[in-house]
């Protein structure tokens, strides 16, 4: 449901069912609502069998990347000689994307269910949930719902630990999460290996987003015939997602939709559209890691996988952020460059140089003093930062200034030549 | 040894902290996993983590102090100085600055008298800083002020906020 809002007509809600409930945030209530049982009917599954259903429904990971959950599970080795691990990627940071904060705030026990569920299909005896270090209330409300269900009993032979992150973005990169729970700097690691083979302390190790394992319950108890079914555009984008839209609508908030929900309705129905008097002017429709849309291509996406590439982007993680006419798009592209100079691990020159550089660069033009030529150098740099890198951060740098520059570029030459009044000190 | 002094070189995990910390270490298979958790106890305990700090924890989990400070400084959280009694973090990032986070930050400066980004008030309560993403996109402006996390806070709320930690 549109939480906070009310629910739209048009929303399936599934993961968001009961959200504002706070009832349904205790053991016995999340077990009233049918909680648990999906638990239950995995344990009395062999491992691989769970795998083949969570394949079979299509279900791909909720963070970003849209990797193939069973797909991922079953490169996991089939006998076991060392301990296994699972790793839930709960420090979302991506600007844009609120999702997972609020299935811990509200169903915290749809996470832990997921969670040893995934555990069991990928036989890891211990699970490690990384939430960032700012969500206080998230961590607090998971640690209840953890020592809830260890009193219940549910938790059987496996643990599961709350391992809280200190302020960095980059700890949400899968390899740079396994170093930060080993105790170490938050540097993404260099794949291959991968981490099924050789992941958090040297193990087998699979890292799964909280939207994707808050999935999985669902999926086991009512078949993933039926979860394949809910899909409203492409066969390969199946199930529900939730879509953090923020920004310039009406009515922010997390939605949940079928996949291939026209993103036109999620911004101007279930959001109210736009501020009175305003109209769409841009959108990024998968955190701000993606191309940036103008107005047209906005209303003419379907929220999947697939059809948000056909539109250039990326469905990402689903955090929609809405621009409408008042924007000034040259200054929120410099805000987004600035939050990948900061977050920057620093490892990789392209990424550390290029991040900091394009910032720079961009605040000179805010500050009247950029050239015409800056935005070839722009374009060149962020070419030097994608797809040069050890992870995907530099590139995510690039996205909005090679889109913004292409669809918005008389936005910077008014900076340019004068025709706009600085908005920064040199 | 001035008291801020004599309380910087008391070590930190004796008593119930050691116990806590004992504890966290049952969760891991290194003892240098434990490092994350065992910073954040210390700032629970002091505020901040000095050097003297760091070389406890290397000490306590077996790591030198300068891989300790690697780690420390890689970790915008973790704060390497002493911090007003309330520290604030405003997010700034795009979704919130075209909301109005950058008015959030000059009301909260002007009312706490902090003044300036980063600095501490002179009566030592109020540290207000500037963060990337705090992860609350549709509760512009999110503002934590120490633990508690306040969604939608706009100029007009500032001074209220305020009053409530005074």
């Amino acid at each position: 449901m549109g939480y906070p809002h009310k629910p739209h007509a048009k929303e399936t809600a599934l993961l968001s069912k009961h959200f504002g409930d706070p009832d349904a945030r205790t053991y016995k209530g999340w077990a009233k609502r049918g909680g648990y049982e999906a638990w239950k009917q995995a344990q009395t599954m062999a491992p691989a069998a769970i795998t083949d259903v969570v394949k079979e429904s299509g279900l791909r990971g909720r963070g970003g990347a849209g990797f193939p959950t069973g797909l991922k599970w079953s490169f996991m080795p089939k006998e076991k000689k060392k301990p296994h691990y699972l790793c839930v990627n709960a420090d979302e940071s991506e600007p844009g994307t609120f999702k997972d904060r609020e299935i811990m705030r509200w169903t915290p026990h749809a996470l832990l269910e997921g969670t040893l569920i995934a555990m069991r299909a990928i036989q890891a005896e211990v699970g490690y949930i990384y939430i960032r270090g700012e969500f206080t209330e998230p961590y607090a409300i998971m640690e209840q719902a953890l020592a809830e269900a260890t009193k219940a009993g549910v938790l059987g032979g496996h643990k599961i630990h709350l391992h809280r992150g200190a302020g960095a973005y980059i700890c949400g990169e899968e390899t740079a999460m396994m170093n930060s729970i080993e105790g170490k700097r938050g540097n993404p690691r260099i794949k291959p290996p991968f981490p099924a083979a050789f992941g958090v302390f040297g193990m087998p190790t699979t890292i799964n987003n909280v939207e994707t394992l808050a999935a999985v319950p669902h999926i086991l108890r009512q078949g993933a015939a039926w979860y394949k079914a809910m899909s409203l555009s492409n066969p390969k984008s199946t199930g529900t997602k939730l879509f953090s839209v923020c920004g310039h609508v009406r009515l922010p908030g997390n939605y949940e939709v079928t996949m291939g929900f026209p993103l036109k309705d999620l911004l101007h129905e279930l959001c109210g559209g736009m501020r009175p008097g305003r109209t769409l002017k841009a959108c990024i429709p998968g955190g701000s890691s993606v191309p940036i849309l103008n107005r047209e291509e906005s209303e003419g996406c379907l929220l999947d996988y697939e059809g948000c590439v056909e539109k250039g982007t990326m469905l990402g993680s689903g955090g929609v952020i809405v621009f409408d006419d008042s924007a000034d798009m040259v200054y929120q592209i410099m805000r987004l460059a600035r939050f990948y100079a900061h977050e920057s691990c620093a490892q990789c020159t392209q990424c550390r140089e290029g991040t900091a550089w394009t910032t720079k660069i961009l605040e000179r033009i805010l500050a009247g003093q950029g050239k015409m030529a800056d935005l070839d150098l722009l374009l060149d740099l962020s070419d030097n930062m994608t797809g040069k890198t050890i992870c995907v951060l530099s590139d995510s740098c690039a996205a909005p200034v090679v889109s913004g520059i292409k669809k918005f570029r008389t936005e910077f030459e008014d900076y340019i030549a004068g025709r706009k009044q600085p908005v920064m000190v040199a | 040894m001035s008291a801020v002094e004599t309380q910087e070189y008391a070590p930190v995990f004796t008593g119930k902290t050691l116990e806590r910390l004992q504890e966290i270490l049952t969760r891991y298979p290194t003892k240098q996993a434990a490092l994350l958790p065992a910073l954040w106890l210390v700032q629970g305990e002091r505020g901040w983590i000095s050097d003297r700090n760091m070389v406890e924890v290397g000490e306590v989990l077996g790591l030198t102090p300068a891989y300790v400070k690697g780690v420390v400084t890689f970790y915008t959280m973790y704060h390497q100085h002493p911090v007003g009694a309330n520290f604030v973090q405003v997010c700034t990032t795009s979704p919130c600055n075209i909301c109005g986070a950058e008015d959030v930050v000059k009301a909260l400066l002007a009312h706490t008298g902090a003044k300036e980004l980063g600095a501490t008030s002179p009566d030592g309560q109020w540290t207000v800083i500037e963060v990337e993403c705090l992860g609350a996109c549709g509760f512009a402006t999110p503002v934590l002020v120490n633990d508690d996390f306040v969604e939608s806070v706009t100029p007009e709320r500032v001074p209220e906020l305020v009053r409530k930690y005074k």
